[in-house]
């Protein structure tokens, strides 16, 4: 099978229009390594240049070719393809061997596998090529180098081009000048006098397409689930009983985890009932961990979140904890006093409150690259954010030029300002007037007009937003603006946006 | 899986309460009524006067904070996803502007007061943040006496304080060790009439064990995470040498009852 990757790495499915190539750097020249298909369609073939390529279509997307994310995406491709056999193979840059013997009849034999992977494949927006052979050397082939679909097999192997056997240029490139352009005409000659010209290397991979000689696949590494059950006699109902043998599930899971020198990052426990309902509890951890005490203490938050509280009824069957997710943990040192690491309390502080509260209760602030201020900070969970961010330090003495808390959206205020567009006089606010003491201003802010289709035409922009930070007469400070100018707009809006201290 | 720690002095028996300890907040007077400044591993109420305070309340948290959790221990900020559309968005480029580290916020949004109090108590007997501050809006019913005496209790156990700002609400009785009413107060206006550094009007409603009904206009300097006197409002004649200073008359306030004699000391110290 032979997915085709570099065309749906990057390519979001409903911007078609704009054919996409992939540059890499070759000799002195940026090359395009691979291209999608409305590229293939419009004739650009990997090889070219960048400037021919543009010189032909000036509306060519490019990006630079990531082999590494190629990699990473092809090994999650296979490890997809291990539910179809457990002997899968990725063969970078751009396959995935499967060997299917003793599976195939599980999915309805071959040709109905086939066509379940090309869905499946077709899903995740891939398109592949896939090719069924006796040897894996001969599936490879064909799927790279056959012409279209195959039904007779040795003679589409014999059709093959040269360049099939893989073996290296120079040889290609002698086996052709030697008139030999398929591999039904290498198959004829004597092995021999092959073997002798173009080194046994030939030979041997000839023989390995044909199937005359067969080598088997090193199939990736399939670890075995996490996955720990108690299962009983009689279903127990009992609470501590329930607690006890969870318990001794999690020291099972630690022992298992410290033997992978892992650590759990996703724990899920199922309470598989005797009516046959199912309760699934599931907690995640900021950073890896194996300690059954934390985890418990993490369940029993979660328990203590429940809306409607777990109820036991004629008791539970088997008590089933997954770690789905798990991550590398070495062992840590602790100091001799035996007090923990102030980063690790901190840790299974945001664990717990992120457990009761939900992923999203528990925030950190990070930097977000646009100058409008609603848009210059995200809010993430910090469960996923374990280091702080640092954010630039302020002026030295500037007072504080942005507000400590924005409304979002501005709240409208009435403004009755001495010159129209001069700083607001007195303005009404929740129903109450303020009279402006001092003022500072305007901070001029444009608006993002790049975001917009056609915002580099003038007026199309989007309105620009002049900030004043005001003083009332009682002290209040406030972040005022107009929104628009007066030639964008002829009765531009004020509105509230922030409070200062 | 962590190895058994070799030596543990206390275990088995509970650690005992952290040394009092205070952060100086730079006011001479403000220290000195405080016993040092504001306490650590306390709780201290912040009644916002009015509505319009609600940025004053939390904007001295915010400067408070950045003095007491100290340069590398976070900040957890409590509040109400309820009130999130009046409270406003909380912006990590303001809470810089006034001196703290926004990277060591973290934010906690629950969904209701019951919660927040459970997350406020759990967070500070960690004692994993520095500072614990909770934004509270409106009467919060829940925050009764044996509440707030849990919350007292956990902070003193790990040393971390408790700021609970109250706003849009009448000041209850509390196991807080001191609580202030604080509103906006005008700045000293900068050059070219703008608004100059954040100034408020702390008035110390009650002490457990202390002064109280005292009153300060503190101006909040960012630069030395401090805070100083902000000097009186309205044009200074300047004193001309050789005539004493005493002649000056401290301005009396209203609110200080019968502690007038210690709120007239606070203002001559100007």
């Amino acid at each position: 099978m032979m997915p085709s990757l570099a065309g749906a790495c990057a390519a979001p499915p409903e911007a078609a229009p704009a054919p996409l190539a992939f540059v890499t750097r070759v000799g002195g020249a940026l090359r395009l390594a691979a291209v999608d298909q409305t590229a293939q369609r419009l004739g650009i073939v990997p090889g070219l240049t960048l400037a021919d390529a543009r010189a032909r279509h000036p509306d060519l997307a490019v990006t630079d070719m990531d082999p590494e994310a190629d990699r990473h995406w092809l090994g999650r491709l296979a490890r997809r393809c291990q539910g179809w056999s457990p002997l899968v193979t990725p063969v970078p840059p751009d396959a995935v061997v499967l060997d299917m013997a003793g599976s195939a009849h599980l999915f309805g034999g071959e040709a109905a596998l086939a066509a379940l992977v090309d869905d499946t494949m077709a899903e995740l927006g891939m398109t592949c090529r896939l090719a069924r052979a006796d040897t894996a050397e001969a599936a490879l082939a064909l799927a790279r180098h056959a012409p279209g679909p195959v039904t007779d097999e040795p003679a589409a192997l014999r059709a093959l081009p040269v360049i099939a056997l893989g073996l290296d240029p120079e040889a290609t490139l002698a086996l052709r000048r030697a008139g030999l352009r398929t591999v039904g005409d290498l198959a004829a000659r004597p092995a021999a006098s092959l073997a002798a010209r173009f080194g046994a290397g030939a030979v041997t991979a000839l023989r390995r397409l044909l199937g005359d000689e067969r080598r088997p696949i090193a199939p990736m590494a399939q670890p075995a689930p996490l996955r720990f059950e108690r299962r009983f006699a009689e279903p127990i109902a009992h609470e501590r009983a329930v607690a006890a043998c969870f318990r001794d599930l999690l020291v099972e899971a630690a022992g298992a985890l410290e033997q992978r020198g892992q650590g759990g990052r996703r724990f899920v426990l199922t309470l598989l009932r005797s009516d046959g309902a199912r309760h699934r509890l599931r907690i995640e951890t900021g950073a890896p961990t194996r300690d059954p005490a934390l985890v418990l203490r993490l369940f029993d938050e979660r328990i203590g979140a429940l809306a409607d509280p777990l109820d036991p009824g004629f008791g539970y069957d088997s008590i089933v904890l997954a770690v789905p997710l798990a991550e590398p943990l070495g062992a840590a040192q602790p100091g001799l006093d035996g007090r923990d690491s102030a980063a690790a309390v901190l840790a299974e502080l945001i664990d717990r409150l992120s457990t009761r509260l939900g992923p999203g209760g528990v925030l950190r602030l990070v930097p977000h690259d646009s100058h409008i201020p609603e848009r210059g900070q995200q809010a993430v969970p910090a469960s996923r954010t374990p280091a702080p961010v640092r954010w630039p330090p302020p002026q030295p003495g500037e007072p504080p030029l942005r507000p400590i808390v924005l409304f979002d959206p501005p709240q409208p205020v009435e403004v009755i300002a001495e010159v129209p567009d001069g700083p607001p006089h007195r303005f009404r606010w929740r129903r109450t007037l303020h009279e402006v003491r001092l003022y500072e201003g305007p901070e001029r802010i444009a608006a993002e007009w790049w975001r917009r289709r056609g915002g580099e035409l003038p007026g199309q922009g989007g309105l620009t937003r002049d900030y004043y930070r005001i003083e009332d007469a009682h002290g209040h400070r406030y972040w005022l603006f107009r929104h628009g100018l007066y030639d964008e707009k002829p009765a531009p809006r004020w509105y509230m946006h922030g409070l200062f201290a | 899986m962590r190895v058994a720690p070799i030596l543990s002095p206390d275990s088995g028996s509970l650690p005992a309460a952290p040394v009092l300890r205070h952060w100086a907040s730079g006011v001479a007077s403000l220290d000195a009524a405080l016993g040092g400044g504001f306490a650590q591993g306390r709780v201290h109420e912040f009644y916002a006067a009015s509505e319009a305070d609600a940025g004053a309340v939390r904007g001295l948290a915010v400067g408070l904070g950045a003095g007491m959790a100290g340069p590398d221990r976070s900040v957890l900020w409590l509040r109400c996803s309820r009130t999130l559309g009046r409270a406003g968005v909380l912006q990590a480029s303001g809470w810089s502007d006034l001196g703290g580290r926004p990277g060591q916020l973290l934010l906690g949004i629950v969904p209701d007061t019951l919660t927040l109090l459970r997350s406020a108590a759990d967070a500070l007997r960690s004692a994993a943040p520095g500072l614990v501050v909770i934004e509270g809006w409106g009467r919060m019913a829940e925050l009764d006496l044996t509440a707030s005496r849990r919350l007292a209790l956990a902070a003193e156990r790990s040393g971390v304080a408790l700021l609970l700002l109250r706003i849009e609400a009448q000041p209850v009785p509390s196991a807080a060790q001191t609580r202030w009413q604080v509103a906006s107060a005008p700045s000293r206006a900068l050059p070219g009439q703008a608004p100059g550094a954040p100034t408020f009007d702390l008035v110390l409603l009650r002490q457990r064990a202390g002064p109280c009904g005292l009153d300060w206009r503190l101006e909040w300097h960012r630069d030395q995470c401090k805070f100083r006197e902000a000097p009186l409002p309205g044009a200074v004649v300047p004193v001309p040498a050789g005539r004493p200073l005493a002649d000056r008359t401290g301005r009396q306030r209203d609110g200080g009852g019968d502690d007038a004699v210690a709120g007239r000391s606070v203002r001559s110290a100007a």
